[in-house]
């Protein structure tokens, strides 16, 4: 099988934790070309290089800005799976009928989108008393499913389902993670540890497995670095027993809730501020262990443990008190980041985006100093003096965003080397030299070469230092 | 608990052995997995299925040590045709009506083996939904009686498995039928060992019948309760729950017999072999108990 390394991709649920999070990690990675987000409320986090669309789950508006933007991999991580973030009514429109939407968009035979990755929930299997110990992902459901969150979950999948035999040349990858804690995503369970007493169903210690936010994250990278055709499990090595997971954190349980009835105390607890969901009742019932060894196989390395997501929670949690409103936001120049990306006054020499690249070092500076001078001495049309490093101050923003030059020019007779010099590589150094040096450049770009790009770029860096001079 | 809800040892469906690829595109075999099992937390007094060291060791060293040596005087048979090492699947006779031979066998290979291994017991999935019984029966080391369970723990992580094929048939039989096995369920045990090619290693228990009698049973009760089914015997109910636990001190006889093993690939696609298995495992178990009962003198003192 071959590796197609996915370079434009679209994220979706951009205002979700998940959908943010994820962006802003592939925006690390300069193998990606692009990518885009989509949803229809503001992203939940600052983002670089994500565009982000406003657009809900229209199939009509979605498959354009696939078409347009060519994108090969889409990353679904808009799936609810938690009942207290939203009634019931709204999480089955973006679950069920926003997955179709979604998939609708994908779909067809002239589509772009060669991989499909889609974040679902091990609220997949349920919790029943029948259940194994540990699901595999070729296990299904012993007993249809009683909760809305569920039913939506199993729907989903199977619309994933169908669209994987529609299309078997997309690569399909679906997820399903067991309940997430850390210290930044907000879950239903971390609301119950954040209570003081910790909730119990009399009589029962189910069975928890957890995975840590940044395996989530990391999970979806991995399949959007990799083709990972199927179903598999996310969640941490280990399965804690509740009572494990309480001493943990240091808390202490109550079991209030008794065996019979434990909807309606359920109920009568959301009275005191204590949000209990049905589908959460379940697992305080009869818990759930996931087999996560498939994932596993395909080379993809848990940070966390079950234990240690828990244990990392817990200091969190202990430290949360102390350090309420300590901590710094996320430092990020949005307005400065804005006027780079879209003001008509910055000026791109090339369409491409890509990683800033560091200043041009001292030694290549000497470099192209040693090759000027030799021009100059070649041919003199004016006196030249030498040039302080320093000068790379004046860089314009405009070739921050050009790529790396070379970092070291072959020794040899100047006029070769320079002659070797990419276009690129030279505008980058432009900004460095002295006006004269740049005058006897220009000369010389003319009569040898004569790259356009290469002489609108010297005439441009000379045409905003005039003003600087004259003043 | 209707029929339908009873568990069976079959795999529902015929699973693939290719389970998917690795990032490099290679093939991920299912018998592979085996090397990607969690590793143990040593910090951790509870396994992955819940069983815990502290409460199990509790109870070892007080109740159970109590009924094995002094109440039950245990007397052991053959405890060497339990493998040392590796997955092996142990078959027992079943009956009283808080079954005291599943402990009482735990107990002999802790006692008796030269390797002595935990041993886990399967139970029916009813003790996972009862308050009480749901939070106790994992940390004693007893699992849910699901094919997939105890595929992982013959197969993967190679350990002993006890399962009792006659399962609920055989402890709500009357005083009257005792020592006669019941049917031995539908071969699923025999397929489940297959699969996982662990050795089956027979096991024969006499005594527990005498120990917790079962008179009759009352099914009216038995819908009250919700319990699986409501016993009479000479402590429960009239000495209430822990009446359960009222033994008669019965002598307790345990033989292993040799295990069997199966070598061939894919044997357990052969209906007809699988049944075949399961009635020669019942027969051979049947036929020492009645051995054992033949030479037994007393029912109190052997």
């Amino acid at each position: 099988m071959t590796q197609t390394t996915s370079k434009r991709i679209l994220v979706t649920g951009l205002s979700t934790y998940w959908g943010a999070r994820l962006a802003r990690e592939l925006e690390q990675n300069p193998d990606i070309e692009a990518i885009v987000g989509v949803d229809s409320a503001d992203p939940a986090g600052e983002l670089e290089r994500t565009e982000f669309v406003r657009v809900g789950t229209q199939h009509a508006l979605l498959r354009r800005v696939v078409e347009a933007a060519e994108i090969d991999t889409v990353i679904d991580t808009r799936l609810v799976v938690d009942s207290t973030v939203t009634t019931s009514r709204l999480a089955h429109e973006n679950n069920v009928i926003g997955t179709m939407n979604i998939l609708a968009a994908c779909s067809g035979p002239a589509s772009s989108v060669r991989k499909f990755i889609f974040k679902s929930s091990a609220h997949f299997y349920g919790c029943n008393q029948d259940d194994p110990a540990f699901f595999t992902e070729s296990m299904g459901r012993p007993h249809p499913p009683r909760t809305p969150i569920e039913r939506d979950i199993v729907e989903a999948e199977a619309s994933i389902e169908e669209f994987r035999e529609k299309n078997p040349d997309v690569c399909v990858t679906a997820f399903r993670f067991a309940n997430v804690l850390g210290p930044d995503v907000q879950t239903a369970h971390r609301r119950l540890f954040e209570l003081p007493l910790i909730p119990m169903i009399l009589g029962f210690d189910p069975r928890y497995q957890f995975v840590q936010e940044d395996d989530v994250v990391n999970a979806l990278k991995h399949a959007a670095l990799h083709d990972l055709p199927g179903i598999f499990n996310v969640a941490g090595d280990g399965v804690l027993a509740f009572t494990e997971v309480c001493s943990l954190l240091g808390k202490q349980f109550v079991p209030i809730l008794p065996p019979w009835g434990t909807g309606i105390a359920a109920q009568a607890l959301r009275r005191f501020g204590v949000v209990i969901p049905p589908e959460m009742l379940g697992q305080l019932r009869f818990g759930r262990g996931l087999d996560n060894r498939r994932f596993k196989a395909t080379g993809f390395g848990y940070r966390y443990t079950t234990r240690e997501t828990v244990q990392k929670l817990g200091e969190h949690l202990r430290l949360q008190p102390i350090l309420a409103g300590v901590r710094e936001p996320y430092r990020y120049e949005r307005e400065v980041e804005e006027f780079l990306r879209w003001s008509p006054y910055v000026r791109r020499g090339r369409e491409e985006e890509g990683e800033p690249p560091p200043m041009p070092s001292v030694a290549q500076l000497s470099e192209l100093q040693k090759f000027l001078s030799a021009y100059a001495a070649a041919a003199p049309p004016q006196p030249h003096t030498e040039p302080e490093p320093a000068a790379a101050d004046e860089v314009e923003p405009i070739e921050i965003h050009e790529p790396e030059p070379e970092p070291e020019l072959p020794a040899g007779a100047p006029v070769d080397d320079y002659d070797d010099l990419e276009a690129e590589e030279v505008i980058s150094l432009l900004g460095s030299l002295e006006g004269h040096d740049l005058v006897a450049l220009r000369t010389y770009e003319e009569t040898g070469q004569g790259r356009q790009a290469v002489l609108r770029a010297i005439d441009g860096v000379l045409s905003r230092r005039e003003p600087a001079g004259t003043r | 608990m209707s029929p339908s809800e009873r568990t069976s040892l079959r795999f529902r469906e015929e699973e693939e052995d290719v389970v998917g690829t690795t990032a490099a595109g290679l093939p991920v075999r299912r018998g592979n997995l085996r090397d990607y099992l969690p590793a143990v937390e040593t910090d951790r007094q509870v396994n992955d299925w819940g069983r815990s060291e502290r409460v199990e060791g509790l109870l070892d060293r007080t109740i159970v040590d109590f009924f094995y040596n002094y109440w039950f005087r245990a007397e052991v048979d053959g405890v060497e045709n339990v493998p040392s090492a590796g997955g092996a699947l142990l078959v027992s006779n079943h009956s009283g009506a808080l079954p005291p031979d599943a402990a009482m066998i735990a107990k002999s290979i802790k006692e008796e083996h030269p390797h002595p291994r935990p041993l886990n017991i399967t139970v029916e999935h009813f003790f996972k939904g009862y308050p009480g019984f749901s939070m106790l029966i994992p940390k004693i080391g007893c699992v849910a009686a699901h094919p997939a369970n105890v595929q992982r723990l013959l197969y993967d992580e190679e350990q002993l498995v006890l399962v009792f094929p006659e399962g609920r048939k055989g402890t709500e039989k009357l005083y009257k039928d005792r020592y006669k096995l019941r049917r031995f369920g539908r071969g699923g045990f025999v397929e489940a060992a297959m699969r996982a090619q662990a050795p089956i290693v027979p096991v024969c228990v006499v005594g527990a019948e005498e120990s917790a009698p079962i008179f009759a049973q009352v099914n009216v009760l038995q819908k009250l309760t919700g319990l699986i089914y409501f016993p009479l015997t000479p402590t429960f109910p009239w000495l209430g729950p822990l009446g359960m636990l009222g033994y008669l001190p019965a002598k307790f006889k345990l033989r292993f017999l040799p295990p069997i093993y199966f070598n061939q690939d894919r044997m357990w696609e052969d209906n007809a072999l699988v049944q075949t298995v399961a009635h020669e495992i019942r027969a051979r178990i049947q036929e020492n108990v009645l051995d054992m009962l033949k030479t037994r003198k007393s029912v109190w003192f052997g």
